[in-house]
């Protein structure tokens, strides 16, 4: 190997080793760890979701990751593709931590398009691998990691998956080891969020905002901190009614933030294509479609002409020759 | 005895005059023919010897020898069976010598006397009528092919027993026996170019790629069309040959040329008036496409000249067969060299490509599509990039919904779209004179400050545009050709910015599917 300096092993003796690790079922042997040794910090939140994501996806991940990174929660992921890589990144690049877990070994870049990601997770967060270096990716190794994953983490966000998706391996890792569930809704017409909307069926907690999922992480903190203390069980009515209250205050602020960053978004541009704008979706539509949401009459050739000028605005992406999203920033 | 008799012979898709000597002198009784020839020449000796037996002219117990002039180019078809009948003919004193002054002779024998078509008329005749021939004597199948030349007299024949009497004859009185025929090829032209074809009338919905194949054909800029199965990619491609300026009669005679050399003219059709359009299989070869075989003949880029070459399913193609087409892409015309010489087709089409956004055909659309991203990436890798950089514009196709297929709304027809389109070209025309361009979609990137010029202001939104969308140098010039043909369409002589956003909606693919899902580049 020759690279010995690069990485370190470590076992559950040491106490480097993750105390998460230790009290789940199956904990592996040890840990290959590149890159900084984890801190634990208050809380670690793994988002996962699909390889091919949606725009929708992409940005969603994309907010989550960031708010996490800025207030200094880990965030734990597969280090793919999609959602997993996204988040991650937007973590790192919000001057937070992150750490992969890896199906191969940590010296292995994969998938290889990623190699910005690991180079920078390598420096600046933790690589984590069960298998040793040289391993090459192989498929059964990655719903094995799928349990590392959820392990490092108190609670598990699933951004779009589909119906038959292996993000739901790490959803049933997480439900065996006991951890909180959070799902990002979708359309139920949306193929991608239809793992997603199925486990909100049978009960997942939805997150709705990264600020109120942080919010309730801490409070799930708490109570079980109290939980052990006092070993009194919680006042769940009394705590239902306040929760309540707080949550239609909490949807006031937050409808007025939503409008405002709206408006703020668009307040630039002239009215034409205001409304092309607001004719965009996450949900890639052609030329054809944001005509039939625009209520002024137009043209193919203006809209066309409109949708290039948002994308040089950088406020909707070109998705394939004539199909464009929304991009939110 | 001896006689000389003029023909004509092939090369590309011109042609040259041949001499068919013949001599008969005394000797063993022999049959022989030189003169550089195939195989099939070589066996015009029986042809023509049982055809004249069977029609009752037994060749004399003499020394014959034919020689085929210029005896060092290689000639090959079965064209010359009717001159070498002939010159036995003449040099047995059969026939009176005014009737072959001047003369050009062309036709396959058959054993009974049969005179049968061959393929090349129209270029050789039209080599004759340069050459100061007077007359042409054609197989009856192809003279009215022959007859498109002017100055020419031009008698189709349908046996030797019709041909024999007339040979005898002097004077007038031939026109009685195989009269001439007469076409007035104007009045003709004008009769079949006004035939209606398929029109963009009948397509609904799809404006975005009928907006497409209208600024591709108003600048011959080459158009890739993607889009999922069924959503009416070859029905818009087979409608752009009616959109493009309609053939004048030089280009008409050119392609009729060709037509007539692959022998692809249909029996009774004089001259080829329609664009051509053709849409080989993707499993096509590359000496199919672009010409070649043994004795070279042309390949579908060249009965696509000066029309459309449809490329359905373009990953699909082999990719030697696609890589073979850069050349003549570039040239307009294809040079073919083979044991024998090289012979050059012209090949001067545009080209419109076809293909599946991914291997299932649904991207972007999640909801049926489970393409993941390096099978997307892979199906476009097929592609070669060289071919990818000649396609100027690229539109995406949406199924169709039923909406849409009711109608209802006013669809524009191919004669509307066809009047800009030559509004366009009318302009290119002036500002293309003088030089070696024709149309916007040639220009090449050292011209293109002298005839893509940008105002000041124009030149700083492009700048931006080159920035904000990440574009390659490449890409930035295509956006500037493509501009200039859409302001050609509107007939304004300086580039705008609407033009060059418009421009940049028609990109071609490459650039956004490589930083497709790419979340960090």
């Amino acid at each position: 190997m020759g690279q010995t300096d690069t990485f370190s092993f470590i076992t559950p003796f040491e106490k480097e080793y993750p105390d998460k690790l230790k009290n789940i079922p199956d904990a592996p042997a040890g840990l290959y760890v590149r890159g900084k040794v984890p801190v634990e910090s208050e809380i670690t939140v793994a988002v996962v979701g699909a390889r091919d994501c949606s725009e929708y996806g992409r940005y969603v991940a994309e907010e989550l990751g960031t708010f996490l990174g800025k207030s200094g929660v880990t965030v734990v992921s597969g280090m793919a593709r999609g959602i997993d890589g996204i988040s991650q990144w937007a973590a790192l690049e919000a001057g937070g931590t992150s750490i992969g877990i890896l199906g191969c070994g940590v010296d292995i870049c994969y998938p290889a398009r990623n190699r910005a990601l690991f180079d920078r997770l390598s420096e600046q967060g933790t690589i984590i691998s069960e298998y040793p270096p040289g391993t090459p990716p192989r498929p059964m190794n990655f719903p094995a990691r799928n349990r590392i994953v959820s392990g490092l983490a108190d609670a598990v966000v699933v951004i779009e998956a589909r119906c038959r998706s292996g993000t739901l391996i790490t959803v049933d890792m997480a439900l065996e080891q006991g951890k909180e569930v959070f799902v990002v809704p979708g359309r139920v017409t949306d193929r991608l969020s239809d793992g997603c909307n199925r486990l909100i069926k049978q009960g997942a907690a939805i997150m709705l905002s990264p600020e109120e999922l942080l919010e309730e992480l801490r409070e799930l903190k708490e109570q079980s901190r109290e939980h052990i203390a006092a070993a009194v069980p919680a006042k769940g009515n009394k705590n239902h009614k306040a929760r309540y209250e707080k949550d239609k205050e909490n949807q006031k602020e937050q409808k007025h933030q939503k409008e405002r960053k709206q408006e703020e978004q668009i307040s630039d541009l002239p009215p034409e294509l205001r409304k092309v704008y607001q004719a965009l979706d996450f949900y890639p539509q052609s030329v054809e479609q944001i005509m039939e949401h625009l209520s002024f009459e137009t043209s193919q050739r203006q809209v066309a002409v409109q949708l290039i000028r948002l994308c040089m605005e950088n406020k909707a992406i070109q998705v394939s020759p004539g199909h464009f999203s929304i991009v939110m920033k | 005895m001896y006689s000389t008799i003029t023909t004509g012979a092939l090369q590309g898709v011109s042609a040259y005059l041949v001499s068919v000597e013949t001599d008969i002198s005394p000797g063993l009784p022999t049959l022989n023919l030189v003169g550089s020839l195939s195989q099939e020449v070589r066996e015009a000796r029986d042809r023509v010897g049982v055809a004249l037996r069977n029609v009752g002219l037994n060749l004399p117990p003499s020394r014959i020898t034919v020689n085929l002039a210029p005896a060092n180019r290689r000639k090959d078809g079965t064209a010359f069976d009717l001159p070498i009948a002939v010159g036995l003919l003449a040099a047995m004193n059969q026939i009176s010598p005014k009737r072959i002054e001047n003369t050009l002779f062309l036709g396959e024998l058959g054993l009974d006397g049969e005179i049968k078509g061959v393929p090349g008329v129209l270029p050789i005749v039209r080599e004759a009528a340069c050459r100061g021939m007077e007359e042409c004597i054609i197989p009856s199948v192809n003279a009215m092919e022959g007859a498109l030349i002017p100055n020419i007299t031009v008698r189709g024949v349908s046996s030797l027993q019709e041909l024999f009497p007339f040979l005898q004859s002097e004077g007038d009185e031939g026109e009685k026996l195989v009269p001439a025929v007469f076409l007035d090829t104007m009045k003709l032209f004008q009769e079949k170019a006004a035939e209606r074809a398929a029109d963009f009338s009948e397509v609904s919905g799809q404006e975005t790629a009928k907006r497409g194949a209208e600024i591709a054909a108003a600048g011959f800029h080459n158009l890739l069309m993607v889009g999922p199965p069924g959503a009416g990619k070859s029905m818009i491609a087979k409608r752009i040959p009616g959109i493009l300026p309609p053939l004048t009669l030089e280009e008409s005679l050119e392609v009729t040329s060709i037509a007539s050399v692959a022998g692809l003219l249909k029996e009774g059709q004089e001259i080829v008036t329609k664009r051509p359009f053709q849409n080989p299989h993707h499993t096509i070869t590359q000496a199919a496409l672009v010409g070649g075989s043994m004795i070279p003949r042309p390949g579908m880029i060249s009965l696509a000249h000066r029309g459309v070459l449809f490329l359905d399913e373009l990953p699909e193609f082999q990719r030697a067969a696609l890589d073979s087409l850069r050349q003549p892409l570039e040239e307009q015309e294809v040079h073919i060299t083979r044991v024998n010489g090289t012979v050059t087709y012209p090949s001067d089409f545009m080209l419109v490509c076809a293909m599946n956004p991914c291997p299932c055909g649904f991207y972007p659309d999640t909801g049926k599509c489970r393409c993941t991203e390096p099978l997307v990436r892979r199906y476009m890798g097929k592609v070669s990039g060289p071919i990818l950089d000649r396609i100027d514009l690229c539109v995406e196709l949406q199924a169709v919904d039923i909406a849409s297929l009711k109608g209802g709304k006013k669809v524009e027809s191919s004669e509307i779209i066809r009047k800009r389109v030559m509004k366009a070209r009318k302009i290119q025309d002036e500002r293309f004179k003088g030089t070696p361009y024709r149309f916007n979609g040639d220009i090449q990137a050292a011209d293109m400050e002298r005839y893509c010029t940008l105002g000041k202001e124009e030149q700083h939104y492009m700048e931006k545009l080159f920035h904000n969308l990440n574009l390659s140098a490449r890409a930035y010039y295509r956006i500037l050709k493509v501009a200039r043909t859409i302001a050609d369409l509107e007939g304004v002589p300086e580039i705008g910015e609407a033009h060059l956003l418009e421009a940049s909606f028609y990109r071609p693919a490459q650039e956004y599917w490589n930083a497709k899902n790419g979340f960090i580049t």
